[in-house]
């Protein structure tokens, strides 16, 4: 309790990191939680793409080779939940941490304890997760959607743990989204208006705001399962009067909302770098504001287009096609803008910036195959098909993922006061790119043709696919391993950077100095014209 | 908002070993509780070690935790914008339990409105009910379950009788009480607004007692709706979500009555001052909405 009182009158003396382990165990400053969310979900990222590389190496050939079926199953679970939940969504949180107040111009979040629970629950729920694996009976098998009743009738009972650690893992969003939330409505610096934050700041507010109103739900379904497994109820039995299909409604209420908090945050990424590099400002500031608004609003009224083929009132089905298909305008909106961005801008290509041109290119993709998934008719012959793999690793690969890796260079120089090595980052683009396309172009072809997905066995017609699909996985896995190398040689030794960074930035991040200090703006900075929304 | 001018003074602690202690504590008591029910499931001797260490350890670390934070308020440490962020963090965090219920509401309006009549081999779905259960008839409240060999309906409902018979219908006596510790509490907060400490104690006091009143009540339905109705958790789509929406309201009605003891304890030692008094505030918003809920309980679960 002392240092409530030396904290108090003594304001000069600015504190350092703490020595050792206690610094990351107990620290409350937004920097060394963001590095924490973003080596923790770097290493979820390896994990799981063990994971998936396990998958590809057993569907590398027809047949049974490596794995038994009862494995596989456990494998395509735990790759989804953990890049969703342990490298997707904490490396949004991480660089959120990093950047949202330096961006609005604050000292630090505004609920720094709680920022430092936020995180520290995620490896524990993590660690209870993948223990499952280890356990007897094997860990969750039932997908990463886990449908009831595979989830609950025929789960294996580690799904216990599974249910107990979504409920951490919702815990911890939650508080990591009222920190957010509370961050950008309370903390900003005098001058930066809402309508002068940068973008990503704004696509996090609205991002945060999904979480907020869907974690809990998700929490509710699992609590639903809990309780059919253990206490006898029959929420989702329809012997007792229940319905798995509700099940399905519930998880799709949470699960829709989610993939554009996947998406949201690396809408704002792109936002930020595209001009940059542009040398241009954004094309269309306040439009897409609106669009990501619109985005969120939308995603709660689409869920059911994962389930037509479950069986649904004809209105139903007329109902979630439509507003499906509404999402793609103010999508469109955001991909007119940043092309319009790069329409006559002197443009450079460096990594961050060829990470985001290969997002604008790829995600359209991805966006362009969810418009045919969300034709009801069509959607009977791709559902659960390679189609719909191949469409969702399109929005969150090239997507979600690439955006953070484009942020991860872009800012990195700013984080440790460091530059990478331009030819390794380009060359870890284009075994990225290369790798992306090769292991998912195929799986819409194969899916077309019928192939099922979730099976670790398929017929002979769909076996170049599939091995062309697996060697692209391998190209991107080790690309991926070489990323790793270039992040710790631009850390140890890379060419000091200077504040500005790029020629092009804006933004207050880059009046810092670069490694940004260890508290941002003890004093509010003043909000010029030229640093506001860049 | 951005305008504040005693921006510079925001407190942020230097470090904290709560919130990892936090962290580790709800692992092991959640661990714990996974092994406890996997135990009985399995019908081994429970071990509840393991739950009981992280239970604890979250008790303790959160009454250091929120002790300091009291501390910090005493030392003059929280500014007014540092206060902002505490009323919009409680506000969003109500924000959230509110999506909470409404996922089993959803549940319930979801089973009554399509599942029920569906199984009963009405509408687009029908035919489900007319493959699986033909002799199944959809009523709300469901007495005979699609499957009554898997899941006995309840014997008795505890659906509201007619207006005239409410002075012997429990539920309705705890929305009385529910709805006047709302009121009392609001009473307490102009209390504190009018600096009239004996007001507070007994407003305050009164509105625990209402809390703890509604908590014995309802342990008394609960136990009237095991052994007299035969009405279970395993009674098939009405118990499960009445069980449910009641058991978790329940939950929070313990958490919020608990606060406010807490409050009230701090009231007796006089933390509470007109211009200061956030945990208070916070408490009462909780309770609101805590009474919140029990209105939409009463209203879709006992008496609709
Ligand atoms: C224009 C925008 C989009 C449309 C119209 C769209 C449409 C759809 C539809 C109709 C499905 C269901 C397919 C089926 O199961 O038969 C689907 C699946 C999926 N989408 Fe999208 N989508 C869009 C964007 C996104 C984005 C931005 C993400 C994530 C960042 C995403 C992630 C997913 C995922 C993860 C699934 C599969 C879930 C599963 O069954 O495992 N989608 N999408
Ligand atoms: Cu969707």
């Amino acid at each position: 309790m002392s240092e409530v009182v030396v904290a108090h009158h003594d304001d000069h003396h600015d504190h350092g990191p703490d020595k050792g382990l206690a610094r990351w165990l107990f620290t409350t400053n937004h920097k060394d939680i963001g590095t924490l969310y973003l080596w923790f979900s770097f290493t979820m990222f390896l994990i799981g793409g063990v994971m998936a590389l396990i998958i590809r190496t057993e569907l590398f050939q027809p047949g049974l080779q490596f794995i038994d079926p009862a494995f596989f199953n456990q494998m395509t679970t735990n790759h989804g939940l953990i890049m969703v939940f342990g490298a997707i969504m904490p490396a949004f949180v991480g660089l959120a941490n990093w950047l949202v107040p330096m961006m609005v111009g604050a000292p630090d979040m505004a609920l720094p304890r709680m920022n430092n629970l936020s995180f520290w629950i995620l490896p524990f729920a993590f660690a209870m997760l993948i223990s499952t694996l280890f356990m007897e009976g094997g860990g969750p098998n039932f997908g990463w959607t886990f449908y009831a009743p595979l989830s609950t009738t025929y789960a294996p009972d580690t799904v216990t743990y599974f249910i107990f650690g979504v409920h951490l893992m919702g815990a911890s969003s939650i508080m990591g989204s009222i920190n957010i939330i509370a961050t950008i409505l309370n903390m900003r610096a005098p001058g930066m208006t809402l309508m002068k934050m940068p973008l990503f700041v704004w696509t996090w507010l609205i991002t945060a705001y999904l979480l907020l109103a869907v974690m809990p739900v998700l929490a509710g379904a699992v609590t639903m399962m809990l309780f059919d497994i253990h206490f006898g109820t029959s929420f989702f039995n329809a012997a007792g009067g229940g319905d798995p299909v509700m099940f399905q409604h519930i998880f799709w209420f949470f699960g829709h909302p989610e993939v554009y908090i996947m998406i949201l945050p690396a809408f704002g990424i792109v936002s930020q770098i595209i001009p940059t590099f542009a040398r241009k400002p954004l094309f269309g500031y306040d439009s897409m504001v609106y669009a990501t608004a619109s985005i969120a609003f939308l995603s709660f009224i689409v869920w059911a287009h994962h389930m037509f083929t479950v069986g649904m009132p004809l209105a139903g089905q007329l109902f979630f096609m439509y507003s499906t298909m509404l999402i793609a305008v103010p999508t469109g909106v955001k991909v007119f803008n940043w092309t319009a961005t790069m329409w006559r801008g002197s443009m450079t290509f460096e990594t961050p910036m060829l990470f985001a041109i290969a997002f604008v290119i790829l995600f359209t993709i991805g966006g362009f195959s969810g418009l045919m998934l969300a034709i009801t008719p069509v959607d009977y012959q791709y559902h659960d098909t390679y189609f719909v793999v191949a469409h969702f690793h399109y929005v969150l690969v090239p997507g979600a993922l690439f955006s953070i890796i484009a942020a991860v260079y872009y800012w990195l120089p700013k984080w440790c006061g460091r530059m990478y090595d331009e030819s390794l980052g380009k060359l870890h683009f284009w075994l990225s790119f290369i790798g992306v396309n090769v292991t998912f172009f195929p799986q819409h072809f194969s899916g077309l043709a019928g192939m099922p997905r979730r099976i670790p066995d398929y017929a002979l017609q769909f076996a170049d696919f599939n091995m062309v699909s697996s060697i692209g996985a391998f190209i991107f896995g080790f690309s991926q391993v070489f990323f790793l190398y270039v992040l710790i040689k631009t850390i140890r030794s890379g060419e000091p950077a200077t504040d500005r960074v790029w020629e092009g930035a804006h933004g207050l991040e880059w009046t810092l100095p670069s490694p940004a200090p260890y508290h941002s703006f003890t004093t509010p900075p003043n909000v010029t014209d030229a640093e506001a929304h860049s | 908002m951005a305008n504040s001018t005693d921006q510079s003074a925001y407190y942020i602690p230097h470090n904290s070993w709560y919130p990892f202690l936090i962290a580790a504590g709800a692992l092991c008591m959640l661990a714990g509780l996974g092994n406890w029910l996997n135990d009985l499931k399995a019908g081994d001797e429970p071990s509840h070690l393991l739950f009981y260490i992280g239970s604890a350890t979250l008790a303790v670390v959160l009454f250091f935790w929120f002790a300091k934070v009291i501390e910090e308020n005493h030392a003059g440490l929280t500014n007014a914008q540092l206060k902002r962020s505490y009323v919009w963090g409680m506000g969003w965090f109500i924000f959230s339990e509110v999506m909470f219920f409404a996922a089993f509401f959803g549940a319930l309006f979801y089973a009554r409105a399509l599942v029920l009549p569906w199984l009963g081999g009405e509408g687009a779905k029908g035919l489900t009910g007319e493959y699986l259960w033909p002799e199944f008839k959809p009523e709300w409240p469901v007495m005979t379950n699609p499957n009554p060999d898997v899941f006995q309906g309840p014997g008795e409902s505890m659906a509201a009788p007619g207006l005239g018979s409410w002075g012997g219908y429990l539920p309705f006596w705890n929305t009385v009480v529910l709805l006047s510790s709302s009121v009392t509490v609001h009473f307490a907060h102009t209390a504190i607004k009018n600096q009239h400490r004996g007001k507070l104690l007994g407003w305050l006091g009164l509105t625990v007692l209402l809390g703890v009143a509604f908590l014995i009540l309802q342990a008394e339905e609960y136990i009237h709706a095991y052994n007299e109705l035969g009405l279970t958790l395993s009674s098939g789509i009405y118990g499960s979500t009445f069980f449910l929406l009641t058991g978790f309201h329940g939950f929070h009605v313990t958490l919020g009555t608990f606060i406010l003891l807490i409050q009230l304890l701090r009231a007796f030692k006089g933390d509470f001052r007109p211009d200061d008094c956030f945990g208070f505030e916070s408490a009462s918003w909780y309770w609101h909405f805590v009474d919140v809920v029990w209105v939409c309980l009463f209203i879709f679960v006992y008496v609709m």
